[in-house]
């Protein structure tokens, strides 16, 4: 019998509805799966069995009553950020010590409306903070992917490092994830996955621990790019407990899957091109750009003159609003409570033992940016900054630019503990430096794997579009993808 | 601009996190590393440009004045570290 978790959401859809498959067989497939990976690869932090095979059954009864929901029977895993009603939800951090919400996010929600099966919890940096996945409390992910001939252990990226590495590894069909600053597109280019930031304001955010609100927005990682089109369609809504969500209707991305693309207009950002990137990445942004020329769009050169600043004021405005965000955690509501002498001692004390050591670096950049005399040499420059970098964008598509081609990330994947870059906070921080442009103008971004470097790691392009132009971004990358084939890493685990 | 001990404390102090000598002293050439790198956007004029406030120009929404939830004491207290009878219990703050 062929190996189940090998299917393609589409594929999986398919054989379930043609009643060749059960949806038990498929989930019990993926826990069999777990059960043998994790171990080695750590991408859950919790695994619910009971709850997957539960709603794996009640899948088969719907689709034998023929009343299949989009998403009928497929299994799925869950970013720790997202709430999930009586199932771990900390956002990989200890001050949420045992916490299980009362309430479901609208995202899962509407995943578990439309039939998916929920497989578990997915590990992360701690509250999304992290471009390596090595800030979690529960420990770092491995990448499954390792470089020729070497056993060496990899970073899957960060945030969503669960989320990448479980699609990658065949330990879920798709997975849930959040961007807000590259932990969509990063992780998924570490990983040769796709990825895709939508508009914000596209997936609800009720129910979603916030790190950057301004900032933050969910979307999925998934194997290819149909998937993710399939995934994101489930997603999205209209919601109105989410202030910011976008009163549109959300359009079905899966047929924009395999249009063409002739005739479309791809912008080249020169500030993209920046020093010290490796000759491959170069390459490979070169081949990105040929493929789309191939398939009939026009190239253009465009620039984003404020590029370089995307980085810094990112810098000022996520941990702004995530000291404003984290003040919630003070041991008295929920998750971890270390005692004091008196009611303050309890607040330090707790929070010094309950946050790591890059969610404490940022609440207190946050806090000192805000504090009396300094919020407008830092906060207040950096947004009206953000209003420049937004500005960039649009004059580039008002001036016709339906998309824009960059890489995804300066290099590929790199080693676990990392020394130059543990000694370095800000170079970690480099890592987002393609993605972050697209956060701080709420902008969608979509990464597709588009080759391997002379590691044999993966690499991916990213393309960014217009707001809720995301069926643009499923078209072109899907040109990519025809193009580039898919990949999979060699199993050692 | 950079930071010193002091400042790293007092910030520690207003952030809520108790942090040792060691913390403080290693924060500050963190901070200090990150302030420098951000530093950069001094240089950007941004004479008459208008701070970002909704990256997506949108208009607040309104909803009817209307109770939707409620009667769910237990379910919010659930998650306490330690509660009586539906309350949140903390140390003593009135003397």
């Amino acid at each position: 019998m062929t190996d189940l978790t090998r299917l393609t959401i589409a594929e999986a859809r398919e054989k379930l509805g043609a009643k060749e498959i059960t949806a038990v067989e498929l989930t019990d497939a993926y826990l069999s799966a777990i059960d043998a990976a994790n171990g080695a690869l750590n991408a859950y932090v919790t695994v619910t069995p009971d709850k997957a095979r539960e709603m794996a059954k009640a899948s088969d009864a719907r689709i034998a009553e023929g009343k299949a929901g989009a998403l009928e029977g497929i299994p799925l895993g869950i970013k720790d950020l997202f709430g999930t009603r009586d199932v771990h939800t900390q956002a990989c951090s200890h001050i949420l010590d045992g916490f299980k919400p009362k309430y479901e996010s609208t995202v899962t929600q509407n995943l578990w409306n439309d039939g998916a099966v929920m497989l578990g919890k997915l590990n992360m940096d701690e509250f999304a903070m992290g471009s390596s996945n090595e800030t979690s409390y529960y420990g770092p992910v491995k990448n499954p992917w390792r470089a020729e001939g070497s056993n060496l252990d990899l970073v899957p990226g960060g945030s969503s490092g669960g989320s990448a590495a479980a699609v990658a590894a065949f330990l879920c069909a798709g997975a849930t994830a959040t961007d807000t600053g590259g932990s969509i597109r990063q992780p998924a280019a570490f990983t040769g996955t796709v990825g895709i930031k939508p508009t914000y304001g596209r997936c609800s955010r009720w129910g979603v621990v916030a790190f950057a609100s301004s900032l933050d927005q969910a979307g999925p990682i998934a194997r290819d790019v149909r998937d993710a089109a399939i995934l994101l369609k489930s997603m999205a809504s209209v919601d109105a407990k989410d202030t910011t969500s976008v009163d549109l209707p959300v359009p079905d991305y899966e047929k924009a899957v395999g249009q063409s693309i002739k005739g479309m207009k791809i912008g080249i950002p020169r500030e993209y091109r920046v020093d010290g990137m490796p000759e491959e990445i170069e390459a490979l942004w070169q081949q990105g750009i040929a493929w789309l020329k191939e398939a009939g769009a026009e190239i253009v050169d465009i620039s984003l003159p404020h590029t370089k600043y995307a980085l810094p004021a990112y810098y000022i405005v996520a941990p702004a609003e995530a000291s404003s965000n984290l003040a919630r955690y003070d041991g008295v509501r929920y998750g971890l409570r270390v005692d004091g002498k008196d009611i303050v001692d309890m607040y330090e004390k707790t929070r010094a033992a309950g946050f790591g050591k890059e969610v404490k670096r940022r609440i207190m950049i946050g806090t000192y940016v805000l504090s009396a005399g300094y919020y407008d040499a830092y906060y207040l420059q950096a947004q009206k900054v953000r209003t420049l970098i937004k500005r960039d964008f649009e004059l580039a598509f008002d001036a016709g630019v339906d998309a824009i081609l960059t890489p995804a990330t300066p290099s590929s994947a790199f080693g676990i503990a990392d020394e130059d870059l543990a000694a370095d906070p800000v170079k970690m921080y480099l890592n987002d430096i393609f993605t972050v442009t697209v956060n701080m103008a709420g902008l969608p971004g979509i990464a597709v794997p588009a080759g391997l470097d002379h590691k044999g790691l993966p690499l991916g392009l990213q393309l960014i579009g217009k707001p809720f132009e995301e069926e643009t971004l499923f078209k072109t990358a899907h040109v990519i993808e025809k193009a580039a084939g898919r990949f999979s890493p060699q199993k050692w685990w | 601009m950079s930071v010193d001990l002091a400042t790293v404390k007092r910030v520690a102090h207003l952030a809520r996190i108790a942090v040792s000598e060691e913390e403080a002293q290693r924060m500050m050439g963190e901070l200090n590393g990150i302030l420098g790198f951000v530093e950069q956007l001094g240089e950007v004029d941004v004479s008459g440009v208008e701070p970002m406030t909704s990256v997506m120009p949108m208009a607040m929404k309104e909803r009817d004045d209307v109770v939707t939830d409620g009667s769910k004491a237990d379910d919010v207290v659930a998650n306490a570290p330690v509660s009586d009878r539906n309350f949140f219990l903390v140390p003593k703050v009135v003397e």
